[in-house]
């Protein structure tokens, strides 16, 4: 007979507490540094000169193609050789946003590629300088169309960052490995962990949602006419 | 003390990228087969089944794959199974990819012309056939970029096994780490072999689905 006991775990919910606060606090960090990548790159395989757009679409390329705990560990254990030494969390803030930067720089570029023609030539028109056309006209609903790409990326990056316990980065994984490590419930350790990270990830994508027009259609002068 | 030369590094990890590869493979195809079984119970429209299945896919959407295989691992444990990394690992990621396989098909299914499922009715066609000759024809041939392209994404998945102790590329790069003391070398050479594994793969995905938009 099974006997599940989930008291044991959830006894410790200030560190359970704080394990979420952590993942959430690298997340949120790792999301806007990451968006921003996403957006300097894409800028710069759109517009930049040829060498810049190579070696973007060489990171992109290379991000994508290997998994996140390589990186992970290439950035945590490769760079100290380098004479680059980081804390954990510092390590895991950094390969989140090497990661979330290359798949928003893709994102982002789908949106930009859809921006009709006559927009840019209207705004050189008005003589806006190159920047103000991309900052101002292309952005702003290029952002907007992506946005729900964008979220589930975040969300997506954000539970992955659960393998950055694995660096002890003391994030809500790590919790739940500390967590039973003491009382050896494993199974309950891991589904309290689990839940929390639907939850979290449930409240991530709706305040997303929710925010996302509020930040972007907010900027964009001409969204509703 | 021993020398290790690159070549040894790079050897040893060729060895350990043979389990990353069977592992994807068993993840793939065994998440494939559930998939379908999956997304046909929702055509068929079982009672039940819309719901119950979308709850599996936001159940393994919206958690850590890490989580999920740490709950494989320990839950089997748990239910008296004394099963190794191997297996807990393949049952995870075997779930985790029908729960990705079977909403990106059901996407693909939803994209064949709503005139075409009514044809079929039309001809009095039963549910067999209309996936088997009208419906599954189409919806594969929509399919097949994006299921190539996840086939990357299990790959990279299969990294994360190493956590509970399967030895595969990234395990074997620990591992060979702790002997010689390169992390910089040896991470550098599994983030290589990943990217040899992965990058026609990402390829072959794009170029079907260039040919796929121009043949339209």
């Amino acid at each position: 007979m099974i006997q599940l006991d989930f008291g044991a775990v959830l006894v410790q919910w200030p560190a359970l507490l704080r394990g979420a606060a952590l993942t959430l606090g690298l997340s949120a960090v790792a999301a806007v540094l990451g968006v921003g990548v996403g957006v300097a790159c894409a800028w710069a395989r759109a517009h930049g000169p040829r060498w810049l757009s190579a070696l973007v679409s060489g990171y992109v390329e290379a991000v994508r193609n290997t998994p996140f705990i390589v990186q992970l560990f290439f950035i945590f254990f490769g760079l100290p050789s380098l004479g680059v030494k980081l804390t954990p969390e510092v390590a895991s803030v950094i390969a989140m946003v090497v990661n979330l930067g290359a798949y928003a720089a893709e994102i982002v570029r789908a949106g930009i590629e859809t921006t009709p023609r006559g927009q840019v030539e209207a705004a050189r028109s008005l003589a806006l300088t190159e920047m103000q056309v991309f900052v101002r006209v292309v952005l702003p609903p290029s952002l907007a169309r992506v946005w729900p790409a964008l979220t589930s990326q975040i969300v997506i990056v954000m539970l992955g960052s659960a393998v950055c316990g694995q660096i002890s980065a003391q994030e809500l994984s790590y919790t739940a490995n500390l967590i039973q490590s003491r009382n050896f419930r494993a199974f309950e350790a891991y589904i309290v962990a689990t839940l929390i990270y639907l939850a979290l990830s449930i409240a991530v994508r709706s305040l997303l949602n929710w925010l996302g027009p509020k930040l972007i259609f907010g900027r964009m002068p001409n969204a509703n006419r | 003390m021993v020398d290790f030369t690159l070549w040894d590094i790079v050897r040893n990890l060729l060895l350990a990228a043979r389990w990353t590869v069977g592992l994807s493979l068993v993840a793939f195809v065994g998440g494939g087969i559930v998939g379908l079984l999956l997304l046909l119970l929702r055509l068929a429209k079982v009672p039940g089944a819309d719901r119950g299945v979308a709850a599996y896919v936001q159940l393994f959407q919206g958690t850590p794959l890490l989580m999920q295989l740490f709950l494989a691992y320990f839950g089997l444990a748990l239910l008296g199974l004394n099963v190794s990394a191997w297996v807990a690992a393949s049952l995870a990621l075997t779930l985790y990819a029908s729960a990705f396989l079977t909403e990106i098909w059901r996407g693909c299914v939803n994209a064949v012309p709503k005139g075409q499922w009514e044809a079929a009715d039309s001809l009095a066609l039963s549910f067999g056939e209309t996936m088997r000759h009208v419906i599954g024809p189409q919806a594969m041939r929509i399919a097949v970029p994006p299921t190539v392209g996840f086939l990357v994404q299990v790959i990279k998945g299969t990294a994360l096994a190493s956590v509970i102790g399967f030895i595969e590329l990234t395990k074997a790069g620990t591992m060979i780490t702790n002997a010689t003391f390169k992390p910089f070398t040896v991470y550098a050479c599994v983030a290589l072999l990943y990217f040899a594994l992965c990058w026609p793969i990402s390829a072959a995905s794009r170029r079907l689905e260039r040919s796929f938009k121009n043949g339209r």
